[in-house]
């Protein structure tokens, strides 16, 4: 059977959906293929357990940019982002760091633990500002190529020249620091509480096989704090009804452009006729055929599983083996019969609404990748846990509970071999041990979890070793370098392939940019009109 | 380990009093205290102190101790002033740069006494004043919460603190500290504050608060003796020509976008700069700037009519040169007065210039171009705001 179409996207995650939304609304004939039973990839939300969603990968809104967000209608389709304050590191002494949502408190929440802190913090704050400004308008940018003269790219090189410039000679020095320093080393120069670094610097390696102190993970944290709520910047939501709400929404919009979205259609293979892509064949020996053919992929099984080498240059293969895309985390999605006790902290507090976290210094983080670095998980993680029925009703029923907990670091492979029953059980026991250790009523509470180690998320998702960004934020690969050199503009080393996956820039964490500046590319290359909107200015 | 406590907002320890005397609700967040906008009205609030004493709760203010040998010299390392001219039981006005040369702050310097200092800031800035204090010989901490402080303001103020008996107040001369017992211990005040007019500032431990204020306004029954908000207190800062850190200009180190900091020279504030001191915190940067030239101008503008001239931008000619930071009608000076910023060559006392004020009246906007003038400083400045012995007005 063969039919053909104008696109093709393969994987209907949330870039690939915003991808084929702009494809669509230019008029295209568009098709995504997602191979599971239903769409979102990480973007997802399933019921696991009888009246109880899970948000079983990605599980907070903060980059999804909201220039997308209008552009493609999503409110209307259905997509409401409700902010969350707040968050928690317990302490081991009994005590805690509350990360208070409201700016006075926080301070002297800081304060209480450091004096000195607290006014450091103002500075701390500042800087991180300073260099967010300079990444976000990029973000609905192509990277120019730095080596190319054509008159684009020499435009979007000015452009990031007079950004840097812009910033001054100390914010251009730090620039340089943020994007290299560990984020350990970069939060030893501001503060000098244990728990305040240790609750900072969670955001320095979610999803990054790197520890605290490895350089590079300072960019990890900007990266999370460069998204915004309603022009907030840094802060965080909650998609009302789960992840899965956002991709529901895109593919909507998509559908109201006229897009099809076939679901349990795996791709086996991008056909490729004359150094030119022409379209699918699916697992069950359908071929689909198209001209245009975006990867919503990661690069490495974009161009290692589902493309013939033959077909490919030697330097894109060898670079897409070199892609770093470790699996460095895992999951637990817990349903709750009641809402758990945290010892010393209130259930009324405004805190308990955001994240928590039970590792108070960074030695304790860093020894966590230690385990990692031995190929075991760690035997007392990092974990950004959420219970987000206290804000979405949604997720389950009155009066009961849902908790999301991210674990750092959790192995691709355990002891050089795959995960086997007993290591995920054993996992999923240093976890729940962990939280019931602030927590004593929690274990009572629990009715279901579903535990999900990196083969789980690659096996379901496709995620390459469970990789939450495609790829990992290190600078080596980033902008210009993402996902290789030569390769960042989202086309593809054949003619009619594109990318529009996490692994490109700007990268991972439920942003829709690579999506929508691939959408542009391609409609360039088309000769048609733009229907992808540029970034919002910051001032 | 200190105890976590719930509270959202704190409480000065004046509030059992501030709670009593505020009518009106109107609450504000000042630095995580709660802290009254105004208490009855503003208009009674702000002409208690230009004509009776107005009583202002400024616990919540940033206040850090130098205590040790080299307080003094640190303090000179660390503000542009010269400290070595501040005798003890004196009190100063200073702003602190950045190795740039950037205002990162204003405030009062009090010398207590033999190597031991306070300052008292609108920023917090405990990790700067720690940064520059390698190699010092001096403890600094932060003793904002350890005392109680209020603003006494007024033509009434020297006779309300007599009818408390503290004695001889009235020779009490401007930035002069002085100590009276109270209650078995001892209540400082300074004739200092931020309305320009007569007036004290006292300090006293948190304990006493409540004590002192009963009997200051038992004191001031007579002598027209009211509580006050900041909105009047705002009124009061404009019509004296006093600069607001976070309004009139951003902190150094709370500014995001490269260039938006100040200079001292910037914000007309070069007469705290001294040059003579071998090394200061962004001297070099300044002697720079000294050199070759501002890049903005701080100005006092006299503006024509009756319209506050509040966010306007500044024109010469067509070419739009600044914009206003503070603006309002001055009901005792009976002026409009208006804080800009403008480009440095368009500075100079004698400047005409023109201020486009938006205002509205009744949903209807009616733009204006207002001519207005560059003035030397502020218009409301009374001799009793310097006369000693201070009169009982």
């Amino acid at each position: 059977m063969t039919k053909k179409y104008d696109a093709i996207i393969i994987g209907a995650g949330h870039n690939g959906l915003t991808n084929a939304a702009y494809l669509a609304k230019a008029g295209l004939n568009v098709l995504v293929l997602e191979k599971n039973a239903y769409i979102g990839g990480a973007t997802v939300s399933r019921e696991l357990y009888p009246n109880w969603k899970y948000s079983n990968c990605s599980y907070v809104c903060s980059l999804l940019r909201p220039e997308i967000i209008r552009d493609l209608e999503l409110p209307r389709h259905g997509l409401q982002v409700v902010p969350y304050g707040g968050g928690v590191t317990f302490k081991e002494n009994g005590d805690y760091y509350g990360n208070h949502a409201d700016h006075e408190r926080l301070l002297r929440e800081v304060a209480r633990h450091s004096k000195r802190d607290a006014s450091a913090y103002e500075r701390y704050e500042a800087d991180v500002m300073k260099q967010t400004r300079l990444i976000r308008p990029f973000l609905m940018r192509t990277p120019p190529d730095p080596t190319s003269l054509k008159p684009r790219d020499l435009k979007e090189l000015a452009v990031l020249a007079k950004s840097f410039g812009s910033m001054g000679e100390e914010g251009l020095a730090d620039t340089m620091r943020f994007w290299t320093m560990s984020i350990g080393d970069f939060l030893d120069e501001y503060f000098e509480s244990d728990v305040i670094k240790a609750h900072l610097a969670g955001s320095g390696i979610i999803g990054t096989a790197l520890g605290v102190y490895s350089p590079g993970t300072a960019y990890v944290l900007l990266h999370h704090y460069m998204g915004d709520v309603d022009g907030s910047v840094g802060a965080w939501g909650f998609a009302r009804g789960g992840m899965g709400s956002v991709a529901a929404a895109l593919s909507k919009s998509f559908q109201s452009f006229g897009g099809t979205i076939q679901c349990g259609a795996e791709v086996d293979q991008i056909i490729v006729k004359n150094g030119k892509a022409k379209g699918v064949a699916l697992a069950n020996g359908d071929e689909l055929h198209a001209d245009i053919v975006v990867s919503n992929l990661d690069p490495k099984r974009t161009f290692l599983k589902i493309m013939d080498e033959g077909d490919l240059p030697a330097d894109v293969v060898t670079k897409a083996k070199n892609f770093k895309i470790r699996g460095s985390s895992g999951k637990l999605n817990i349903a709750l019969d009641g809402l758990p006790t945290f010892t010393g902290l209130p259930k009324e507090s405004p805190l308990c609404l955001g994240e928590k976290h039970f590792s108070d210094s960074l030695p304790k983080m860093e020894r966590a990748y230690d385990d990692w670095k031995a190929e075991t998980w760690s035997k007392d993680p990092y974990v950004d846990m959420l219970i987000p029925t206290q804000i979405d009703p949604t997720m389950a029923p009155p009066g009961k509970h849902m908790m999301s907990v991210f674990v750092q670091y959790a192995p691709p492979k355990v002891n050089g071999g795959d995960w086997t029953a007993e290591d995920k059980a054993g996992f999923e026991k240093t976890v729940l041990d962990q939280i019931s250790n602030f927590s004593p009523d929690f274990k009572d509470l629990i009715l279901h979890c579903e535990t999900r180690t990196p083969k789980d998320i690659e096996d379901e998702v496709g995620l390459t070793e469970g990789n939450i960004f495609m790829g990992e934020l290190t600078f080596d690969q980033l902008l210009f370098n993402r996902p290789f050199p030569g390769y960042a503009q989202y086309r593809g080393p054949v003619k009619g392939m594109y990318m529009c996956s996490s692994g490109t820039h700007p990268g991972g964490g439920v942003m829709a940019a690579p999506g929508a500046n691939a959408a542009r590319e391609i409609l360039m290359d088309l000769k048609l009109n733009n229907t992808v909107p540029g970034g919002y200015d910051d001032d | 380990m200190i105890p976590h406590d719930e509270t959202m907002i704190l409480e000065t320890p004046f509030y059992s009093r501030c709670l009593a005397a505020c009518e009106i609700n109107l609450w504000e967040d000042w630095k995580g205290y709660r802290s009254a906008q105004a208490y009855t009205s503003v208009e009674q609030e702000y002409f208690a102190v230009r004509s009776n004493t107005g009583v202002f709760d400024i616990s919540p203010m940033i206040k850090y101790r130098f205590i040790g040998p080299d307080a003094g010299a640190y303090l000179n390392r660390l503000l542009t002033r010269d400290i070595s001219k501040i005798a003890i039981d004196r009190v100063a006005y200073t702003v602190w740069c950045d190795d740039e040369g950037q205002v990162m702050d204003d405030g009062t310097i009090f010398h207590l006494g033999e190597n031991d200092y306070r300052l008292c800031a609108y920023a917090r800035c405990l990790d700067w004043l720690m940064w520059s204090a390698e190699g010092f010989d001096v403890t600094i901490f932060d003793e904002t919460a350890d005392i109680a402080a209020l603003a006494v303001q007024g033509p009434t103020s020297c006779a309300v603190f007599k009818n408390m008996g503290f004695t001889g107040i009235e020779n009490l001369k401007p930035f002069g500290i002085t100590r009276y017992p109270f209650e078995g211990s001892e209540v400082m005040i300074s004739r200092t504050g931020f309305t320009g007019d007569l007036g004290y500032e006292i300090w006293i431990e948190p304990a006493l608060a409540e004590a002192f204020w009963d009997q200051l306004f038992a004191a001031g029954k007579l002598r027209g003796i009211r509580a006050i908000g900041s909105a009047a207190l705002d009124m009061l800062r404009t019509e004296t020509g006093f600069l607001q850190a976070g309004v009139d200009f951003v902190p150094a180190e709370e500014a995001i976008r490269n260039g938006r900091s100040r200079s001292p020279f910037e914000l007309g504030l070069g007469w705290l700069v001294s040059f003579d001191k071998p090394v200061f915190n962004g001297r070099k940067a300044l002697l720079k700037e000294k050199k070759e030239g501002s890049r903005y101008a701080f100005v006092y503008l006299d503006v024509e009519g009756n319209k506050p001239a509040e966010h306007a931008f500044i024109y010469a000619g067509n070419k739009e040169v600044g914009t206003v930071t503070t603006a309002a009608w001055c009901p005792t000076a009976k002026s409009n007065i208006a804080f800009a910023q403008v480009d440095a060559k368009y500075g100079k006392v004698g400047q005409e210039l023109v201020a486009e004020i938006y205002y509205e009246r009744e949903l209807k906007w009616t733009r204006l171009m207002a001519k207005c003038t560059v003035v030397e400083g502020a218009v409301f400045n009374p001799p009793r705001k310097r006369q000693t012995p201070a009169a009982d007005f």
